[in-house]
């Protein structure tokens, strides 16, 4: 295989507390290739969207990289000065996310802030910059763009302010699109919509994506492949189909025995919900051992003493159990 | 068949909006003609997006919003806009499970002050009584009792809703509303708090209104479901005619939506998805406000707004179209 567009290797994000400072994010590895679109899933503290905003060169206290390489397409970006990643986000890397009324600028029309992007990555006069932000927004179909163009963000719904963010993300062809929970917000039939685009816009110009979610099935529509992360930890990695049909880490099983699927209860009456004991632990008070263990069901003492390396499974995938295989 | 607890009857509740002097003041029609039923231990699933009424609506039957329009029947209560209900004997009735269990609960009370008020304001008067009472409560709920002295700040989230679950049924209500009980949750908690929901519905006999945007949750607690739109009710019905044989565009377009690891055909999705977003309930569209967004949009959705009519026993739809089978 050529070099991968993202390589994420042994990455680790410090958290500085009281003294003491934390790993929230450790071991953290993962490749995306060119065009490829790569998912990241985990409940909140996992630590997914730090991982984002590492990849981005985002990170603030107390948070900061306390080890691994960010590698992107054969550049090592984790020490990059601040002038040289304002260079290469929007331009090279792009993000959305979650909240796109707090994203975009409430004092400025939508379309100056997708032409900024041309003035400032591609040198292009404000004239030009404003005519190809309404081609942006034609793009990311909002109807009439030469009248939004000069709207401000309130006068949008969440959905078409969404629309904007990903017509800002895009708008400078980036070769990775960083999407955290970009639809968490917005109702149903909506989100089916933007995903849909998203996935359209970037299948056309072979923009790869990083999407960060909680939402398994989400994740698995939209992305190739997908990491979910427990504690800071990536503890499985599979092609999509495979995490479904094939689960190998009890806390997958668990999510996905955990959610009412659709048409099950139709199939097989109502059953009891299988429930993940427990609560997901806090930063400050992470298990030895394998970090699951006191919610897991199959544990036994080495997954207390000592924490499960990386067990290999078909097709590139990995998971991080000692009871597996 | 059970006796209905909650019956409404062409409810509507409106607000004004604006002001005389800025471009006039408009009907915000929030709920508009809602006619329903909950029986005694049933679990209807009410379903739709942000600005459809599903709060206001909720509001209304708590009796903290009067109606404009309609009426309510709660249990032995009567709410028109001209006879308020009587709150005290509501909140005996009626309690609500709200989605952000932290924002809900008071930070500066303990769990056992927030469960032992209602019942003292209610006239349980006997120290060791409300004790006993409260004890009970949270074990019902699965909080142990060391937990009785503490705050809400020091539960996580999923133990926090133990504790407004506990609060809504400390009084022993018939109906419980549940607002989103389980959005606010991590993933991996929802499965405790939904399996607890239904044991207590089981032991303790209580109805549900169950509000929810997930129709996975809805399809596995519900026994009949109502689709609102836009201050209507666009479909009801028992859940397996909701889920199996959906003849309202919109229910079939919110099925679509899901996102399906388990592969349906993509074809039909593609078929069925809504496009474009709700629209404002302050200048819905004429006819049908689902118009703008249907797939099987005709002139007669432009022309004419579709009546609630029935396509199966205890199966209504308001459509044009509810006899064409998708």
């Amino acid at each position: 295989m050529n070099t991968p567009l993202l390589k994420v290797d042994n990455l680790r994000i410090a958290l500085a507390g009281d003294g003491v400072t934390y790993n929230a994010v450790e071991n953290v590895s993962f490749e995306i290739g060119r065009g490829e679109a790569f998912g990241l899933v985990g409940e909140s503290g996992c630590g997914k969207s730090i991982t984002a905003l590492a990849v981005m060169g985002l990170l603030r206290r107390p948070l900061s990289l306390g080890g691994g390489r960010i590698v992107l397409d054969g550049q090592e970006i984790q020490d990059a000065p601040a002038a040289e990643m304002r260079r290469l986000r929007g331009k090279r890397i792009a993000m959305i996310f979650q909240e796109p009324m707090t994203a975009l600028n409430p004092l400025s029309p939508v379309g100056k802030q997708i032409a900024e992007m041309f003035v400032l990555h591609e040198g292009a006069n404000w004239r030009d910059a404003m005519d190809r932000a309404e081609e942006a927004l034609r793009q990311v179909r909002v109807p009439s763009p030469e009248r939004r163009i000069r709207d401000y963000p309130h006068q949008l719904s969440g959905g078409m302010r969404q629309r904007v963010m990903i017509a800002i993300a895009l708008a400078c062809g980036p070769d990775l699109l960083v999407a955290d929970e970009p639809t968490t917000a917005l109702d149903v039939t909506v989100q089916a919509e933007i995903i849909d685009l998203m996935a359209e816009l970037c299948a056309a110009k072979g923009t790869a994506v990083l999407m960060i979610s909680h939402d398994l099935g989400l994740v698995a529509n939209m992305c190739k492949r997908v990491a979910v992360m427990y504690a800071g930890r990536i503890v499985e990695s599979q092609v999509a189909d495979a995490i479904f049909a094939t689960p190998s880490h009890p806390y997958t099983q668990g999510l996905i025995d955990s959610l009412p699927r659709l048409g099950e209860r139709a199939r097989r009456g109502r059953q009891r919900l299988t429930e993940i004991s427990g609560v997901v632990p806090s930063i400050q008070a992470y298990p030895s051992g394998c970090r699951f263990n006191p919610r897991c069901p199959a544990v036994t003492d080495v997954c207390r003493s000592s924490a499960p390396d990386i067990t290999a499974l078909p097709a590139d995938g990995l998971v991080r159990c000692h009871h597996h295989g | 068949m059970a006796e209905s607890l909650l019956t409404l009857d062409d409810l509507a509740v409106h607000f004004m909006v604006g002001s005389a002097f800025a471009g006039g003041v408009k009907t915000l029609k929030a709920v508009d003609g809602v006619t329903l039923e909950v029986k005694a231990g049933e679990c209807l699933g009410l379903v739709g997006e942000s600005g459809c009424g599903k709060s206001t609506l909720a509001l209304a039957i708590m009796g903290l919003l009067l109606p404009t329009r309609g009426l309510i029947h709660v249990d032995s209560q009567q709410i028109s806009g001209s006879t308020p209900p009587d709150r005290m004997a509501m909140a005996r009735t009626v309690q609500m499970v709200f989605q952000d269990p932290y924002a809900s609960l008071n930070p500066r009370q303990t769990v056992r002050r927030t469960l032992a008020d209602p019942l003292r304001l209610h006239g349980v008067n006997d120290k060791a009584e409300v004790e006993a009472r409260v004890m009970d409560m949270m074990a019902k709920v699965g909080l142990r009792p060391e937990h009785a002295d503490r705050y809400p700040h020091e539960f996580s989230g999923g133990q926090r809703q133990r504790i407004g679950i506990a609060r809504a049924l400390i009084l022993k209500p018939k109906l419980v509303i549940c607002d989103e009980p389980v959005s606010a949750l991590d993933v991996s908690i929802r499965a405790q708090i939904i399996n607890l929901l239904l044991e207590l519905k089981d032991e303790m006999g209580l109805a549900y209104i169950m509000i929810s945007h997930d129709l996975g949750v809805v399809e596995h607690v519900s026994d009949r479901v109502a689709v609102m739109y836009l201050g209507r009710i666009v479909e009801q019905g028992g859940w397996q005619e909701i889920f199996e044989d959906p003849r309202h565009p919109y229910t079939r377009a919110l099925i679509a939506a899901i996102p399906d690891p388990f592969h349906r055909a993509a074809a039909t999705i593609a078929k069925t998805k809504a496009k474009g977003e709700i629209a404002s309930a302050l200048n819905p569209p004429p006819g049908c406000h689902f118009n703008p967004r249907c797939p099987m949009k005709a002139d007669v959705c432009v022309a004419d707004a579709p009546f609630l009519g029935t396509v199966g026993p205890g199966h209504l739809a308001a459509c044009h179209f509810r006899d064409r089978v998708s």
